[in-house]
Protein backbone atom coordinates (compact mmCIF):
# COMPACT_ATOMS: atom_id res chain seq x y z
CA UNK A 1 0.00 0.00 0.00
CA UNK A 2 1.56 2.92 -0.97
CA UNK A 3 0.58 7.03 -0.96
CA UNK A 4 0.27 8.57 -4.34
CA UNK A 5 -0.70 11.36 -6.16
CA UNK A 6 -4.03 10.26 -6.89
CA UNK A 7 -4.33 9.60 -2.98
CA UNK A 8 -3.28 13.59 -2.15
CA UNK A 9 -5.85 14.27 -5.14
CA UNK A 10 -8.87 12.42 -3.23
CA UNK A 11 -7.75 14.58 0.22
CA UNK A 12 -8.12 17.70 -1.66
CA UNK A 13 -11.66 16.73 -2.73
CA UNK A 14 -12.85 15.28 0.77
CA UNK A 15 -11.27 18.12 2.64
CA UNK A 16 -10.67 21.21 0.40
CA UNK A 17 -13.95 20.56 -2.27
CA UNK A 18 -12.00 21.19 -5.03
CA UNK A 19 -13.51 19.23 -7.90
CA UNK A 20 -11.85 16.17 -9.45
CA UNK A 21 -10.28 17.80 -12.41
CA UNK A 22 -9.14 20.82 -9.83
CA UNK A 23 -8.08 18.44 -6.98
CA UNK A 24 -5.74 16.42 -9.71
CA UNK A 25 -4.17 19.63 -10.74
CA UNK A 26 -3.65 21.40 -7.79
CA UNK A 27 -1.55 18.22 -6.65
CA UNK A 28 0.59 18.14 -9.54
CA UNK A 29 0.95 21.63 -9.32
CA UNK A 30 2.16 21.46 -5.94
CA UNK A 31 5.19 19.45 -7.18
CA UNK A 32 6.05 21.55 -9.79
CA UNK A 33 6.56 24.56 -7.98
CA UNK A 34 8.91 22.57 -5.87
CA UNK A 35 10.65 20.76 -8.50
CA UNK A 36 10.71 24.44 -10.37
CA UNK A 37 12.29 25.84 -7.43
CA UNK A 38 14.83 23.26 -6.69
CA UNK A 39 15.90 23.06 -10.36
CA UNK A 40 16.86 27.11 -10.12
CA UNK A 41 18.86 26.33 -7.52
CA UNK A 42 16.46 27.85 -4.20
CA UNK A 43 16.47 25.74 -1.26
CA UNK A 44 12.17 24.87 -0.34
CA UNK A 45 11.69 24.95 3.21
CA UNK A 46 7.79 23.56 4.01
CA UNK A 47 7.69 24.10 8.09
CA UNK A 48 6.42 21.29 10.01
CA UNK A 49 7.29 19.05 7.57
CA UNK A 50 11.05 19.24 6.53
CA UNK A 51 13.57 20.71 3.89
CA UNK A 52 15.06 20.04 0.40
CA UNK A 53 17.97 21.17 0.01
CA UNK A 54 20.82 20.71 -2.59
CA UNK A 55 24.22 19.82 -2.44
CA UNK A 56 27.14 20.02 -4.97
CA UNK A 57 29.54 17.02 -5.24
CA UNK A 58 32.64 17.15 -6.50
CA UNK A 59 33.66 14.50 -8.93
CA UNK A 60 34.85 10.98 -7.65
CA UNK A 61 36.72 8.31 -8.69
CA UNK A 62 33.97 5.51 -9.38
CA UNK A 63 34.63 1.73 -11.21
CA UNK A 64 32.24 -0.03 -13.17
CA UNK A 65 31.01 -3.41 -10.66
CA UNK A 66 30.91 -5.55 -13.55
CA UNK A 67 34.45 -4.76 -15.06
CA UNK A 68 36.18 -3.15 -12.32
CA UNK A 69 36.94 -0.35 -14.95
CA UNK A 70 37.57 2.58 -13.22
CA UNK A 71 36.06 5.53 -14.15
CA UNK A 72 35.33 8.86 -12.88
CA UNK A 73 31.62 9.89 -11.41
CA UNK A 74 31.12 13.10 -12.77
CA UNK A 75 30.73 16.62 -10.28
CA UNK A 76 26.78 16.91 -9.92
CA UNK A 77 23.93 18.81 -8.11
CA UNK A 78 21.39 16.40 -6.06
CA UNK A 79 18.93 17.36 -3.88
CA UNK A 80 18.59 16.04 -0.58
CA UNK A 81 15.52 15.84 1.86
CA UNK A 82 15.71 16.53 5.98
CA UNK A 83 12.55 15.70 7.76
CA UNK A 84 11.50 18.42 10.57
CA UNK A 85 11.83 17.62 14.17
CA UNK A 86 8.00 17.63 14.43
CA UNK A 87 8.45 14.82 11.09
CA UNK A 88 10.58 12.98 13.21
CA UNK A 89 8.43 12.76 16.09
CA UNK A 90 4.81 11.38 14.44
CA UNK A 91 7.45 8.43 13.03
CA UNK A 92 9.08 7.87 16.46
CA UNK A 93 5.64 8.15 18.35
CA UNK A 94 3.34 6.16 15.87
CA UNK A 95 6.33 3.39 16.08
CA UNK A 96 6.35 3.65 19.73
CA UNK A 97 2.90 3.06 19.89
CA UNK A 98 2.62 -0.09 18.12
CA UNK A 99 5.70 -1.53 19.90
CA UNK A 100 3.83 -0.41 23.11
CA UNK A 101 0.59 -2.00 21.75
CA UNK A 102 2.19 -5.73 20.30
CA UNK A 103 3.92 -6.04 23.58
CA UNK A 104 0.64 -6.04 25.65
CA UNK A 105 -0.84 -8.77 24.00
CA UNK B 1 10.91 29.08 -1.36
CA UNK B 2 8.76 28.59 2.10
CA UNK B 3 5.68 27.30 2.56
CA UNK B 4 3.66 30.40 2.23
CA UNK B 5 5.63 31.28 -1.12
CA UNK B 6 4.39 28.31 -2.29
CA UNK B 7 0.95 28.75 -1.25
CA UNK B 8 1.27 32.14 -3.13
CA UNK B 9 3.07 30.62 -6.42
CA UNK B 10 -0.24 28.17 -6.68
CA UNK B 11 -2.24 31.07 -5.82
CA UNK B 12 -1.04 32.98 -8.38
CA UNK B 13 -1.65 29.47 -11.12
CA UNK B 14 -5.33 29.11 -10.15
CA UNK B 15 -6.75 32.95 -10.30
CA UNK B 16 -9.90 30.78 -9.64
CA UNK B 17 -9.53 29.94 -6.50
CA UNK B 18 -9.56 31.63 -3.18
CA UNK B 19 -6.11 32.74 -1.57
CA UNK B 20 -7.53 30.37 1.58
CA UNK B 21 -8.35 27.50 -0.78
CA UNK B 22 -4.59 27.44 -1.84
CA UNK B 23 -3.57 27.23 1.85
CA UNK B 24 -5.72 24.71 2.56
CA UNK B 25 -4.73 22.46 -0.20
CA UNK B 26 -1.09 22.67 0.72
CA UNK B 27 -1.61 22.22 4.45
CA UNK B 28 -3.93 19.13 3.51
CA UNK B 29 -1.37 17.59 1.11
CA UNK B 30 1.46 17.86 3.91
CA UNK B 31 -0.67 16.85 6.48
CA UNK B 32 -1.30 13.86 4.91
CA UNK B 33 2.14 12.71 3.82
CA UNK B 34 3.49 13.08 6.87
CA UNK B 35 0.61 10.99 8.37
CA UNK B 36 0.67 8.55 5.80
CA UNK B 37 4.93 8.10 6.29
CA UNK B 38 4.48 8.30 10.31
CA UNK B 39 2.22 4.90 9.76
CA UNK B 40 4.67 3.48 7.61
CA UNK B 41 2.91 3.67 4.50
CA UNK B 42 5.87 4.86 1.70
CA UNK B 43 5.03 8.00 -0.54
CA UNK B 44 5.42 7.58 -4.18
CA UNK B 45 5.25 10.67 -6.29
CA UNK B 46 5.89 9.65 -10.09
CA UNK B 47 8.97 12.46 -11.74
CA UNK B 48 9.22 13.96 -8.11
CA UNK B 49 10.79 11.15 -5.79
CA UNK B 50 9.57 8.68 -3.06
CA UNK B 51 9.55 8.85 0.84
CA UNK B 52 10.04 5.99 3.25
CA UNK B 53 11.25 4.96 6.56
CA UNK B 54 15.10 3.58 7.35
CA UNK B 55 15.38 1.52 10.31
CA UNK B 56 17.91 2.86 12.92
CA UNK B 57 19.01 0.18 15.41
CA UNK B 58 19.79 0.40 18.70
CA UNK B 59 22.54 1.96 19.94
CA UNK B 60 24.77 3.13 23.33
CA UNK B 61 25.10 6.82 22.92
CA UNK B 62 26.19 9.58 25.48
CA UNK B 63 24.80 12.35 26.68
CA UNK B 64 26.94 15.04 25.77
CA UNK B 65 26.71 17.62 28.69
CA UNK B 66 27.38 14.83 31.81
CA UNK B 67 29.21 12.24 29.57
CA UNK B 68 26.70 9.62 30.64
CA UNK B 69 26.14 6.54 28.81
CA UNK B 70 22.29 6.43 27.32
CA UNK B 71 20.92 3.20 25.39
CA UNK B 72 18.93 5.14 22.30
CA UNK B 73 16.21 2.74 21.48
CA UNK B 74 15.99 1.61 17.97
CA UNK B 75 13.85 3.81 15.41
CA UNK B 76 12.50 4.65 12.02
CA UNK B 77 13.42 7.77 10.57
CA UNK B 78 12.03 9.42 7.16
CA UNK B 79 13.94 9.02 3.85
CA UNK B 80 13.46 10.78 0.77
CA UNK B 81 14.93 9.52 -2.96
CA UNK B 82 14.67 12.13 -5.91
CA UNK B 83 13.16 11.05 -9.16
CA UNK B 84 14.69 10.19 -12.50
CA UNK B 85 13.00 13.62 -13.40
CA UNK B 86 13.64 15.55 -10.21
CA UNK B 87 17.14 14.45 -10.16
CA UNK B 88 18.16 15.49 -14.07
CA UNK B 89 16.02 19.31 -13.04
CA UNK B 90 18.48 20.15 -10.35
CA UNK B 91 21.40 18.46 -12.23
CA UNK B 92 20.91 20.72 -15.53
CA UNK B 93 23.66 22.96 -15.22
CA UNK B 94 26.39 20.61 -14.23
CA UNK B 95 25.86 17.78 -16.42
Amino acid sequence: MTLTKADLADMLFDKVGLNKREAKDMVEAFFDEIRASLAEGDTVKLSGFGNFQLRDKPQRPGRNPKTGEEIPISARRVVTFHASQKLKGMVELHYAKQQQRSSNH
Amino acid sequence: MTKSELIAKLTERYPQLVGKDAELAVKTILDGMARSLSQGQRIEIRGFGSFDLNYRPPRQGRNPKSGAKVLVPEKYVPHFKAGKELREMVDGETA
